[in-house]
Protein backbone atom coordinates (compact mmCIF):
# COMPACT_ATOMS: atom_id res chain seq x y z
CA UNK A 1 0.00 0.00 0.00
CA UNK A 2 1.36 3.36 -1.06
CA UNK A 3 1.09 5.95 1.96
CA UNK A 4 1.31 9.73 1.65
CA UNK A 5 3.09 11.77 4.02
CA UNK A 6 2.99 15.76 3.69
CA UNK A 7 6.48 17.42 3.22
CA UNK A 8 5.10 20.98 2.78
CA UNK A 9 1.83 22.54 4.15
CA UNK A 10 0.40 25.55 2.91
CA UNK A 11 2.13 27.62 5.56
CA UNK A 12 5.45 26.21 5.14
CA UNK A 13 5.01 26.25 1.16
CA UNK A 14 4.49 30.23 1.32
CA UNK A 15 7.45 30.72 3.87
CA UNK A 16 9.79 28.72 1.54
CA UNK A 17 8.86 30.23 -1.92
CA UNK A 18 9.40 33.54 0.14
CA UNK A 19 13.04 32.50 1.21
CA UNK A 20 13.71 31.25 -2.94
CA UNK A 21 12.71 34.35 -3.65
CA UNK A 22 15.06 36.18 -1.88
CA UNK A 23 18.06 33.71 -2.11
CA UNK A 24 17.43 34.34 -6.05
CA UNK A 25 17.92 38.44 -5.98
CA UNK A 26 20.95 37.69 -3.43
CA UNK A 27 22.30 35.20 -6.12
CA UNK A 28 21.74 37.00 -9.45
CA UNK A 29 22.86 40.13 -7.36
CA UNK A 30 19.70 42.26 -7.73
CA UNK A 31 16.94 42.33 -10.34
CA UNK A 32 18.73 43.75 -13.24
CA UNK A 33 18.81 41.70 -16.06
CA UNK A 34 17.15 39.19 -14.24
CA UNK A 35 14.74 36.48 -16.03
CA UNK A 36 12.65 34.13 -14.35
CA UNK A 37 11.47 30.93 -17.36
CA UNK A 38 9.43 28.49 -16.07
CA UNK A 39 9.45 24.89 -16.95
CA UNK A 40 6.00 23.52 -17.54
CA UNK A 41 3.57 22.55 -15.92
CA UNK A 42 4.08 23.85 -12.07
CA UNK A 43 7.37 25.54 -12.87
CA UNK A 44 5.29 28.28 -14.66
CA UNK A 45 3.13 28.77 -11.95
CA UNK A 46 5.99 29.16 -9.03
CA UNK A 47 7.61 30.98 -11.35
CA UNK A 48 4.87 33.28 -11.41
CA UNK A 49 5.21 33.24 -8.25
CA UNK A 50 8.22 34.23 -7.22
CA UNK A 51 8.50 36.76 -9.89
CA UNK A 52 4.89 38.50 -7.82
CA UNK A 53 7.13 38.14 -4.39
CA UNK A 54 10.14 40.20 -6.08
CA UNK A 55 8.53 42.60 -7.73
CA UNK A 56 6.83 43.36 -4.22
CA UNK A 57 9.90 43.45 -2.50
CA UNK A 58 12.20 44.65 -5.15
CA UNK A 59 10.11 47.44 -7.06
CA UNK A 60 10.64 45.57 -10.09
CA UNK A 61 8.87 44.32 -12.97
CA UNK A 62 10.55 40.77 -14.04
CA UNK A 63 10.40 39.07 -17.36
CA UNK A 64 8.67 36.32 -17.06
CA UNK A 65 8.75 32.99 -19.36
CA UNK A 66 7.67 29.39 -20.08
CA UNK A 67 9.17 26.55 -21.35
CA UNK A 68 8.27 23.00 -22.74
CA UNK A 69 10.95 20.80 -22.58
CA UNK A 70 8.93 18.10 -24.62
CA UNK A 71 10.36 18.31 -27.90
CA UNK A 72 13.74 18.29 -26.27
CA UNK A 73 13.72 15.30 -24.19
CA UNK A 74 15.64 11.99 -24.75
CA UNK A 75 13.44 9.85 -23.97
CA UNK A 76 10.13 9.68 -27.42
CA UNK A 77 11.30 6.36 -28.21
CA UNK A 78 10.97 5.24 -24.74
CA UNK A 79 7.70 6.43 -22.99
CA UNK A 80 6.26 8.00 -26.50
CA UNK A 81 4.68 11.14 -27.59
CA UNK A 82 3.34 13.35 -24.88
CA UNK A 83 -0.13 14.00 -25.29
CA UNK A 84 -0.45 17.24 -25.74
CA UNK A 85 3.19 19.67 -25.86
CA UNK A 86 2.75 22.82 -23.67
CA UNK A 87 3.04 26.63 -24.65
CA UNK A 88 6.84 28.00 -24.89
CA UNK A 89 7.08 31.87 -24.82
CA UNK A 90 10.57 33.30 -23.93
CA UNK A 91 11.82 36.62 -23.34
CA UNK A 92 15.11 37.86 -24.62
CA UNK A 93 17.28 35.62 -22.64
CA UNK A 94 20.53 37.64 -24.33
CA UNK A 95 23.26 38.89 -22.01
CA UNK A 96 20.30 38.22 -19.30
CA UNK A 97 20.87 35.93 -15.96
CA UNK A 98 18.33 33.32 -16.41
CA UNK A 99 16.47 31.45 -13.60
CA UNK A 100 15.21 28.28 -14.30
CA UNK A 101 12.13 27.46 -12.28
CA UNK A 102 10.79 24.09 -11.75
CA UNK A 103 8.52 22.01 -8.99
CA UNK A 104 10.81 18.85 -8.43
CA UNK A 105 14.55 18.42 -9.47
CA UNK A 106 15.01 14.75 -10.15
CA UNK A 107 17.29 12.97 -12.71
CA UNK A 108 18.46 16.11 -13.88
CA UNK A 109 17.44 15.07 -17.56
CA UNK A 110 14.48 17.79 -17.72
CA UNK A 111 16.82 20.49 -16.95
CA UNK A 112 19.46 18.99 -19.25
CA UNK A 113 16.76 19.51 -21.65
CA UNK A 114 15.66 23.05 -20.51
CA UNK A 115 19.26 24.05 -20.62
CA UNK A 116 19.64 22.93 -24.63
CA UNK A 117 16.35 24.52 -25.57
CA UNK A 118 17.61 28.06 -23.61
CA UNK A 119 20.63 27.71 -25.94
CA UNK A 120 18.57 27.43 -28.86
CA UNK A 121 16.85 30.89 -27.98
CA UNK A 122 19.99 33.17 -27.27
CA UNK A 123 23.04 33.24 -25.26
CA UNK A 124 22.34 34.35 -21.31
CA UNK A 125 24.94 35.71 -19.16
CA UNK A 126 24.69 33.21 -16.97
CA UNK A 127 21.68 30.45 -15.71
CA UNK A 128 20.53 29.30 -12.56
CA UNK A 129 18.45 26.48 -11.39
CA UNK A 130 16.03 27.24 -8.92
CA UNK A 131 13.81 24.57 -7.24
CA UNK A 132 11.28 24.10 -4.72
CA UNK A 133 12.00 20.00 -3.59
CA UNK A 134 14.98 18.38 -4.68
CA UNK A 135 14.45 14.75 -3.94
CA UNK A 136 18.19 13.19 -5.23
CA UNK A 137 18.17 10.59 -7.55
CA UNK A 138 20.60 12.63 -10.19
CA UNK A 139 21.49 10.46 -13.57
CA UNK A 140 23.25 13.55 -14.89
CA UNK A 141 26.01 16.06 -13.16
CA UNK A 142 23.37 18.73 -12.35
CA UNK A 143 22.92 21.14 -9.63
CA UNK A 144 20.39 23.27 -8.34
CA UNK A 145 21.45 26.98 -7.29
CA UNK A 146 18.60 27.99 -5.06
CA UNK A 147 16.32 24.90 -3.28
CA UNK A 148 13.14 25.18 -1.51
CA UNK A 149 13.46 21.37 0.75
CA UNK A 150 15.45 19.03 -0.17
CA UNK A 151 14.15 15.23 0.79
CA UNK A 152 15.70 11.46 0.31
CA UNK A 153 13.93 9.27 -2.00
CA UNK A 154 13.90 6.05 -3.53
CA UNK A 155 12.71 5.80 -7.13
CA UNK A 156 9.78 4.10 -6.39
CA UNK A 157 8.49 6.93 -4.49
CA UNK A 158 6.64 10.04 -6.05
CA UNK A 159 6.51 13.86 -4.72
CA UNK A 160 3.51 15.43 -5.27
CA UNK A 161 3.07 19.56 -5.82
CA UNK A 162 -0.38 20.89 -5.53
CA UNK A 163 -0.53 24.78 -6.59
CA UNK A 164 -3.24 26.60 -5.53
CA UNK A 165 -3.62 27.95 -9.43
CA UNK A 166 -4.03 24.46 -10.95
CA UNK A 167 -5.11 22.16 -8.00
CA UNK A 168 -6.99 24.33 -5.70
CA UNK A 169 -4.42 24.27 -2.59
CA UNK A 170 -0.59 24.32 -2.00
CA UNK A 171 0.96 21.63 -0.88
CA UNK A 172 3.83 19.17 -1.36
CA UNK A 173 3.60 15.47 -0.34
CA UNK A 174 5.43 12.57 -0.31
CA UNK A 175 3.94 9.11 -1.71
CA UNK A 176 6.39 6.18 -0.77
CA UNK A 177 6.12 2.97 -3.22
CA UNK A 178 6.54 0.54 -0.22
CA UNK B 1 -5.01 6.46 -18.66
CA UNK B 2 -4.28 5.67 -22.17
CA UNK B 3 -4.15 8.54 -24.28
CA UNK B 4 -4.82 8.01 -28.08
CA UNK B 5 -2.07 7.08 -30.27
CA UNK B 6 -1.66 6.82 -34.05
CA UNK B 7 -0.32 3.77 -34.76
CA UNK B 8 2.22 2.49 -37.46
CA UNK B 9 0.91 4.83 -40.62
CA UNK B 10 -1.10 7.77 -41.37
CA UNK B 11 -2.83 6.49 -44.58
CA UNK B 12 -6.45 8.70 -44.24
CA UNK B 13 -9.04 10.05 -42.25
CA UNK B 14 -11.72 7.72 -42.47
CA UNK B 15 -9.97 5.22 -40.41
CA UNK B 16 -9.49 7.72 -37.52
CA UNK B 17 -11.01 8.84 -34.61
CA UNK B 18 -12.54 11.93 -33.58
CA UNK B 19 -9.78 11.53 -30.78
CA UNK B 20 -6.95 10.85 -32.90
CA UNK B 21 -8.16 13.97 -35.33
CA UNK B 22 -8.51 15.74 -32.33
CA UNK B 23 -5.16 14.67 -30.67
CA UNK B 24 -3.51 15.56 -34.15
CA UNK B 25 -5.05 19.11 -34.48
CA UNK B 26 -4.15 20.01 -30.32
CA UNK B 27 -0.17 18.47 -31.32
CA UNK B 28 -0.40 20.87 -33.98
CA UNK B 29 -0.78 24.23 -31.78
CA UNK B 30 2.77 24.35 -30.07
CA UNK B 31 4.33 23.57 -33.63
CA UNK B 32 2.71 26.58 -35.04
CA UNK B 33 5.07 28.30 -32.57
CA UNK B 34 8.49 26.06 -33.22
CA UNK B 35 8.20 27.74 -37.07
CA UNK B 36 8.07 31.57 -35.59
CA UNK B 37 11.27 31.41 -33.33
CA UNK B 38 14.79 32.80 -34.63
CA UNK B 39 16.45 29.11 -34.97
CA UNK B 40 13.20 26.97 -36.63
CA UNK B 41 14.21 23.52 -34.65
CA UNK B 42 13.87 21.48 -32.05
CA UNK B 43 15.99 17.99 -31.88
CA UNK B 44 12.17 15.68 -31.80
CA UNK B 45 13.72 13.46 -34.35
CA UNK B 46 17.31 13.55 -34.38
CA UNK B 47 18.87 10.59 -35.95
CA UNK B 48 15.10 9.49 -37.67
CA UNK B 49 15.70 9.73 -41.33
CA UNK B 50 12.83 10.38 -43.56
CA UNK B 51 12.41 9.28 -47.33
CA UNK B 52 10.34 11.58 -49.30
CA UNK B 53 8.87 9.23 -51.85
CA UNK B 54 7.20 11.47 -54.63
CA UNK B 55 5.64 9.65 -57.73
CA UNK B 56 3.77 12.61 -58.70
CA UNK B 57 4.58 16.13 -59.05
CA UNK B 58 3.54 18.62 -55.68
CA UNK B 59 5.37 21.79 -54.86
CA UNK B 60 3.71 22.68 -51.86
CA UNK B 61 3.13 19.09 -49.95
CA UNK B 62 6.57 17.83 -50.78
CA UNK B 63 8.55 20.97 -49.24
CA UNK B 64 5.66 21.44 -46.78
CA UNK B 65 6.73 17.93 -45.33
CA UNK B 66 10.46 18.70 -45.89
CA UNK B 67 10.12 21.71 -43.56
CA UNK B 68 8.32 20.10 -41.58
CA UNK B 69 10.75 17.49 -40.89
CA UNK B 70 14.09 19.64 -40.92
CA UNK B 71 12.36 21.39 -38.29
CA UNK B 72 12.14 18.13 -35.86
CA UNK B 73 15.76 17.47 -36.64
CA UNK B 74 15.08 14.51 -38.57
CA UNK B 75 16.95 13.43 -41.91
CA UNK B 76 15.38 13.83 -44.93
CA UNK B 77 15.96 12.38 -48.78
CA UNK B 78 13.72 12.93 -51.69
CA UNK B 79 13.22 10.75 -54.46
CA UNK B 80 11.33 11.54 -57.12
CA UNK B 81 9.91 8.86 -59.67
CA UNK B 82 11.53 10.89 -62.51
CA UNK B 83 15.14 9.96 -62.74
CA UNK B 84 15.21 7.00 -59.99
CA UNK B 85 15.09 3.54 -60.93
CA UNK B 86 11.08 3.45 -60.79
CA UNK B 87 11.46 4.80 -64.00
CA UNK B 88 13.46 1.68 -64.99
CA UNK B 89 10.22 0.28 -63.69
CA UNK B 90 10.91 -1.02 -60.68
CA UNK B 91 8.02 -1.58 -58.29
CA UNK B 92 6.95 0.23 -55.50
CA UNK B 93 7.54 -2.28 -53.06
CA UNK B 94 11.23 -2.91 -54.52
CA UNK B 95 12.03 0.84 -54.30
CA UNK B 96 10.12 1.00 -50.81
CA UNK B 97 12.46 -2.54 -49.53
CA UNK B 98 15.57 -1.23 -51.26
CA UNK B 99 15.36 2.12 -49.04
CA UNK B 100 13.94 0.55 -45.82
CA UNK B 101 17.51 -1.98 -46.32
CA UNK B 102 19.75 1.76 -45.69
CA UNK B 103 17.59 1.70 -42.71
CA UNK B 104 15.30 4.16 -43.12
CA UNK B 105 12.55 5.53 -40.61
CA UNK B 106 9.16 6.84 -41.80
CA UNK B 107 8.45 7.05 -45.75
CA UNK B 108 6.02 9.93 -47.11
CA UNK B 109 4.42 8.85 -50.31
CA UNK B 110 2.62 10.68 -53.47
CA UNK B 111 1.48 8.21 -55.84
CA UNK B 112 -1.12 8.40 -58.95
CA UNK B 113 -3.05 5.05 -57.30
CA UNK B 114 -5.25 5.39 -54.76
CA UNK B 115 -4.42 2.75 -51.93
CA UNK B 116 -0.70 2.72 -52.52
CA UNK B 117 -0.13 4.43 -49.21
CA UNK B 118 -1.93 1.61 -47.11
CA UNK B 119 -0.31 -0.92 -49.40
CA UNK B 120 3.17 -0.11 -48.90
CA UNK B 121 2.39 0.53 -44.91
CA UNK B 122 1.25 -2.98 -44.93
CA UNK B 123 4.52 -3.88 -46.69
CA UNK B 124 7.30 -2.05 -44.79
CA UNK B 125 8.41 -1.67 -41.15
CA UNK B 126 8.94 2.25 -41.39
CA UNK B 127 5.80 4.42 -40.71
CA UNK B 128 4.15 5.29 -43.74
CA UNK B 129 2.19 9.09 -44.15
CA UNK B 130 0.46 9.45 -46.96
CA UNK B 131 0.61 12.81 -49.17
CA UNK B 132 -1.98 11.97 -51.79
CA UNK B 133 -2.74 8.34 -53.51
CA UNK B 134 -4.76 9.14 -56.25
CA UNK B 135 -8.26 10.23 -55.27
CA UNK B 136 -8.77 8.40 -52.17
CA UNK B 137 -7.50 10.82 -49.50
CA UNK B 138 -4.57 13.27 -48.46
CA UNK B 139 -5.27 13.55 -45.00
CA UNK B 140 -2.33 16.36 -44.12
CA UNK B 141 -4.62 18.93 -46.00
CA UNK B 142 -7.58 17.38 -44.42
CA UNK B 143 -6.08 18.52 -41.15
CA UNK B 144 -4.43 21.47 -41.80
CA UNK B 145 -7.74 22.54 -43.36
CA UNK B 146 -9.50 22.01 -40.50
CA UNK B 147 -6.66 23.49 -38.39
CA UNK B 148 -7.45 26.21 -40.07
CA UNK B 149 -11.06 26.79 -39.75
CA UNK B 150 -11.00 26.04 -35.93
CA UNK B 151 -8.26 28.72 -35.54
CA UNK B 152 -10.62 31.40 -37.42
CA UNK B 153 -14.25 29.54 -36.10
CA UNK B 154 -12.77 28.48 -32.38
CA UNK B 155 -14.19 25.13 -32.94
CA UNK B 156 -15.14 22.56 -36.02
CA UNK B 157 -18.78 21.28 -34.56
CA UNK B 158 -21.65 23.05 -35.72
CA UNK B 159 -19.72 24.52 -38.71
CA UNK B 160 -20.95 24.13 -42.13
CA UNK B 161 -18.54 23.96 -44.81
CA UNK B 162 -19.08 23.82 -48.66
CA UNK B 163 -16.41 22.23 -50.67
CA UNK B 164 -16.95 23.35 -54.11
CA UNK B 165 -15.85 22.59 -57.38
CA UNK B 166 -14.42 18.94 -58.84
CA UNK B 167 -15.20 16.53 -56.16
CA UNK B 168 -14.89 13.41 -58.20
CA UNK B 169 -11.61 13.33 -58.76
CA UNK B 170 -9.88 15.24 -55.38
CA UNK B 171 -8.92 13.25 -52.46
CA UNK B 172 -8.54 16.38 -50.67
CA UNK B 173 -12.62 16.73 -50.39
CA UNK B 174 -12.63 13.09 -49.72
CA UNK B 175 -10.32 14.09 -46.37
CA UNK B 176 -11.74 16.77 -45.86
CA UNK B 177 -15.59 15.12 -45.67
CA UNK B 178 -14.25 12.20 -43.37
CA UNK B 179 -12.44 14.47 -40.71
CA UNK B 180 -15.21 17.18 -40.83
CA UNK B 181 -17.73 14.90 -40.10
CA UNK B 182 -16.04 12.98 -37.47
CA UNK B 183 -15.89 16.06 -35.74
CA UNK B 184 -19.65 17.02 -35.67
CA UNK B 185 -19.14 19.71 -38.80
CA UNK B 186 -22.05 19.64 -41.55
CA UNK B 187 -20.29 19.06 -44.77
CA UNK B 188 -21.90 20.22 -48.45
CA UNK B 189 -20.40 19.82 -51.84
CA UNK B 190 -21.21 21.70 -54.90
CA UNK B 191 -20.16 21.38 -58.38
CA UNK B 192 -21.29 20.21 -62.16
CA UNK B 193 -23.47 17.20 -61.48
CA UNK B 194 -20.49 15.44 -64.07
CA UNK B 195 -17.67 16.11 -61.25
CA UNK B 196 -19.81 14.81 -57.86
CA UNK B 197 -19.42 11.16 -57.10
CA UNK B 198 -22.27 8.78 -57.75
CA UNK B 199 -23.91 8.70 -53.90
CA UNK B 200 -21.69 11.52 -52.32
CA UNK B 201 -24.55 12.01 -50.13
CA UNK B 202 -24.41 8.28 -48.61
CA UNK B 203 -20.80 9.81 -47.07
CA UNK B 204 -23.22 12.39 -44.65
CA UNK B 205 -22.53 15.32 -47.17
CA UNK B 206 -25.50 17.34 -48.16
CA UNK B 207 -25.62 18.15 -51.85
CA UNK B 208 -25.47 22.06 -53.17
CA UNK B 209 -27.08 22.23 -56.55
CA UNK B 210 -25.67 25.90 -57.58
CA UNK B 211 -22.71 27.65 -56.16
CA UNK B 212 -25.62 30.05 -54.60
CA UNK B 213 -27.25 27.51 -52.90
CA UNK B 214 -23.21 27.09 -51.28
CA UNK B 215 -22.66 31.04 -50.73
CA UNK B 216 -26.60 30.86 -48.62
CA UNK B 217 -25.85 27.99 -46.74
CA UNK B 218 -22.10 27.46 -45.59
CA UNK B 219 -19.84 29.31 -43.12
CA UNK B 220 -16.86 28.43 -45.00
CA UNK B 221 -16.12 27.53 -48.81
CA UNK B 222 -13.52 25.25 -49.70
CA UNK B 223 -12.83 25.61 -53.41
CA UNK B 224 -10.84 22.71 -54.71
CA UNK B 225 -8.42 23.26 -57.71
CA UNK B 226 -9.74 22.21 -60.90
CA UNK B 227 -7.87 19.77 -62.19
CA UNK B 228 -7.00 21.08 -65.86
CA UNK B 229 -5.23 17.69 -66.61
CA UNK B 230 -8.77 15.90 -66.72
CA UNK B 231 -10.20 18.59 -68.89
CA UNK B 232 -9.54 16.42 -72.18
CA UNK B 233 -12.36 13.68 -70.79
CA UNK B 234 -15.08 15.82 -71.43
CA UNK B 235 -16.10 16.67 -67.61
CA UNK B 236 -17.03 20.18 -68.90
CA UNK B 237 -17.76 22.43 -72.05
CA UNK B 238 -15.16 25.16 -71.34
CA UNK B 239 -13.29 26.75 -68.57
CA UNK B 240 -15.40 29.95 -69.55
CA UNK B 241 -18.42 28.40 -68.97
CA UNK B 242 -16.91 26.85 -65.77
CA UNK B 243 -16.01 30.37 -64.58
CA UNK B 244 -19.30 31.76 -65.00
CA UNK B 245 -21.75 29.19 -63.82
CA UNK B 246 -19.28 27.46 -60.67
CA UNK B 247 -16.56 30.58 -60.14
CA UNK B 248 -16.01 32.30 -56.75
CA UNK B 249 -16.63 35.74 -57.40
CA UNK B 250 -17.25 38.35 -55.31
CA UNK B 251 -20.31 39.53 -57.03
CA UNK B 252 -21.23 36.35 -55.89
CA UNK B 253 -20.47 36.77 -52.16
CA UNK B 254 -21.77 39.91 -52.15
CA UNK B 255 -24.99 38.39 -51.74
CA UNK B 256 -23.72 35.78 -48.96
CA UNK B 257 -26.15 36.48 -45.54
CA UNK B 258 -22.28 36.54 -43.83
CA UNK B 259 -19.05 36.63 -44.42
CA UNK B 260 -17.81 33.37 -45.50
CA UNK B 261 -14.17 32.24 -45.18
CA UNK B 262 -12.76 30.86 -48.68
CA UNK B 263 -10.48 28.33 -48.57
CA UNK B 264 -8.05 26.74 -51.38
CA UNK B 265 -5.56 23.60 -50.91
CA UNK B 266 -3.87 25.27 -54.00
CA UNK B 267 -2.30 25.54 -56.73
CA UNK B 268 -4.94 28.19 -57.94
CA UNK B 269 -6.59 28.66 -61.31
CA UNK B 270 -6.79 32.29 -60.68
CA UNK B 271 -10.04 33.35 -63.27
CA UNK B 272 -11.56 29.66 -63.44
CA UNK B 273 -12.52 28.31 -59.96
CA UNK B 274 -12.11 31.37 -57.79
CA UNK B 275 -11.26 35.07 -58.87
CA UNK B 276 -8.13 37.10 -58.23
CA UNK B 277 -9.89 39.53 -55.67
CA UNK B 278 -11.32 36.70 -53.60
CA UNK B 279 -8.37 34.57 -53.19
CA UNK B 280 -6.37 37.99 -52.52
CA UNK B 281 -9.28 38.97 -50.79
CA UNK B 282 -9.92 40.22 -46.34
CA UNK B 283 -12.06 36.53 -46.40
CA UNK B 284 -9.50 34.41 -47.81
CA UNK B 285 -7.21 32.01 -45.44
CA UNK B 286 -4.83 30.59 -48.70
CA UNK B 287 -1.81 31.36 -47.21
CA UNK B 288 -2.79 30.67 -43.64
CA UNK B 289 -3.51 27.46 -44.61
CA UNK B 290 -0.18 27.26 -46.26
CA UNK B 291 1.42 27.92 -42.59
CA UNK B 292 -0.91 25.73 -41.01
CA UNK B 293 0.17 22.99 -43.09
CA UNK B 294 3.99 22.98 -41.75
CA UNK B 295 2.72 22.93 -38.12
CA UNK B 296 0.07 19.83 -39.05
CA UNK B 297 3.05 17.84 -40.59
CA UNK B 298 5.27 18.53 -37.99
CA UNK B 299 2.77 17.01 -35.33
CA UNK B 300 1.91 13.73 -37.30
CA UNK B 301 5.79 13.22 -37.74
CA UNK B 302 6.11 13.88 -33.80
CA UNK B 303 2.99 11.40 -32.69
CA UNK B 304 3.75 8.43 -35.50
CA UNK B 305 7.89 9.12 -34.27
CA UNK B 306 6.60 8.36 -30.69
CA UNK B 307 5.66 5.18 -31.61
CA UNK B 308 4.82 2.81 -28.76
CA UNK B 309 0.79 2.47 -28.67
CA UNK B 310 1.28 1.68 -25.27
CA UNK B 311 2.58 5.14 -24.13
CA UNK B 312 3.23 4.95 -20.72
CA UNK B 313 0.61 8.02 -19.56
CA UNK B 314 2.57 9.08 -16.50
CA UNK B 315 2.92 13.33 -17.40
CA UNK B 316 5.29 14.02 -14.39
CA UNK B 317 8.48 11.67 -14.77
CA UNK B 318 11.75 13.36 -13.86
Amino acid sequence: MPSRTPLLDERAFSRTLARMASEIVERSGGTEELVLVGIQRRGVELADRLKRLIDTSEDSNLPCGKLDITLYRDDLQTIGPRPVVGETSLPDLDGKTVVIVDDVLYTGRTVRAALDECADFGRPRRILLCVLIDRGGRELPIQADVVGTSVSTGPGDRVDVFVSELDGRDAVEIVRGK
Amino acid sequence: MSAPSLGKDLVGLEPLSAEQIQLILDTAEPFKEVSERAIKKVPALRGKTIVNLFFEASTRTRISFEFAEKRLSADTVNVAAVGSSVSKGETLVDTAKNLEAMRIDMVVIRHGSSGAAQFLGQRIRSNVINAGDGKHEHPTQGLLDMLTLRDRFGRIKGLKVAICGDILHSRVARSNIWGLTKLGAEVGVCGPASLLPRHVEELGVTILPRIEDAIQWADALNVLRLQLERMQAGFLPSLREYNRVFGITNERLARAPKDLLILHPGPMNRGVEIDSDVADGPHSVILPQVTNGVAVRMAVLYLLAGGSPHWAGRGDER
